[in-house]
């Protein structure tokens, strides 16, 4: 197989990882919602630890992103 | 090799490159220059501080637009920073909101048209990041001497345990200057490489005449979604930046869990 192939091959599975923070973003958010339509009045104070675990969890898929940036214009 | 050359002038990287103004010289052997990077950070700086300075100079008790403007993104910050990390955190105020404010004018004037993003380059946000890293660590010592290594060992561990959550506590707070930075370098970077993606299918689309006019309307929509959803990533990914400081400077605070 040539260099270029397996580069955008392993770019291609890279991406992969991404599915995976996709289902944490959408549980978070699925369960703040859930949990702000039973309690509204404590959706509010909740908003910064959702913007956290957001950010924890969406760390994670940025990491296979770049991992897939490297491959393309960096290897 | 006609394809090759349609795919230079669409690069979606091209957006990202540095390009010296004008030369500073050579200090120590290295190539100094005003860049269109350093030129953008300074326009920041000069936005952010004639808001403040404008916004605060009248002081007016029913507040105008750019003084609500300011005071606005004042009380957001102080009191993002007062929740996470505490009254004692306010010292760190200048600290953050100078973080936030930075952040966010980077990113928000990275959307415009031909202007540069710099918090598109991993050398800005990774200085951003070891600022902050340092700080944790240096006034986490400072405050409170070696006690700052009781952040490691968490409390109501099991005594087998230890030694395992120790070492995942020590990765997890290695990899924070990594993902602090990486984060928004790799968010500014994506968005506006696939700003830049679909903004190159209109002009591709639009090589075919009229239909391919027509048919250009979609990658077109897309582009202004998109430029909507960058919008929110550039506030949020600021956001982020400055509420994970605040809750790293909360760590040095008060390290034992």
């Amino acid at each position: 197989m040539e260099a270029d192939a397996a580069k955008l091959i392993g770019a291609g599975i890279a991406c992969i990882g991404m599915g995976g923070a996709g289902v944490g973003v959408g549980t978070l958010f699925g369960h703040y919602l859930a949990g702000a339509i039973r309690n509204p009045a404590a959706a509010d104070g909740q908003f910064p630890r959702l913007i956290f675990g957001f950010a924890v969890t969406e760390a994670l898929g940025i990491f296979s992103l770049l991992i897939a940036l490297l491959l393309l214009y960096a290897v | 090799m006609e394809e090759t050359a349609a795919a230079d002038k669409f690069d979606p990287i091209h957006q990202f490159g540095i390009i010296p103004i004008f030369d500073l010289g050579t200090i120590g052997g290295v190539h100094i220059a005003f860049t269109n990077s350093a030129l953008f950070m300074a326009i920041a700086v000069i936005l952010i501080s004639s808001l403040l300075i404008v916004g605060t100079s009248s002081r007016a008790l029913v507040p105008g637009r750019i003084q609500s403007l300011a005071e606005i993104s004042y009380e957001f910050v102080a009191n993002m920073l007062r929740e996470s990390a505490g009254k004692e955190g306010m010292r760190f105020f200048p600290f953050v909101f100078s973080l936030f404010m930075f952040v966010l004018f980077l990113n928000v004037l990275g959307l415009f048209p031909y202007f540069f993003t710099v918090t598109s380059h991993i050398v800005i946000t990774a200085t951003l990041a070891i600022a902050v890293i340092l700080t944790v660590i240096i006034y986490g010592f400072y405050r409170n001497g070696l006690k700052f290594l009781g952040l490691f060992v968490p409390q109501g561990v099991p005594g087998f345990l230890t030694p395992l959550v120790v070492l995942i506590e020590v990765l997890s707070f290695l990899s924070r200057p990594l993902s602090l930075s990486v984060r928004l370098f790799a968010n500014m970077l994506a968005g506006h490489i696939t700003l830049k993606v679909f903004a190159s299918f209109i002009l591709m689309l639009s090589a075919y005449g009229f239909v391919g006019w027509i048919g250009a309307i979609l990658p077109f929509g897309m582009t202004v979604a998109l430029t909507a959803l960058e919008v929110l990533v550039a506030f949020l990914q600021a956001y982020v930046f400055a509420i994970l400081t605040s809750m790293y400077l909360n760590d040095a605070i008060h390290p034992s869990h």
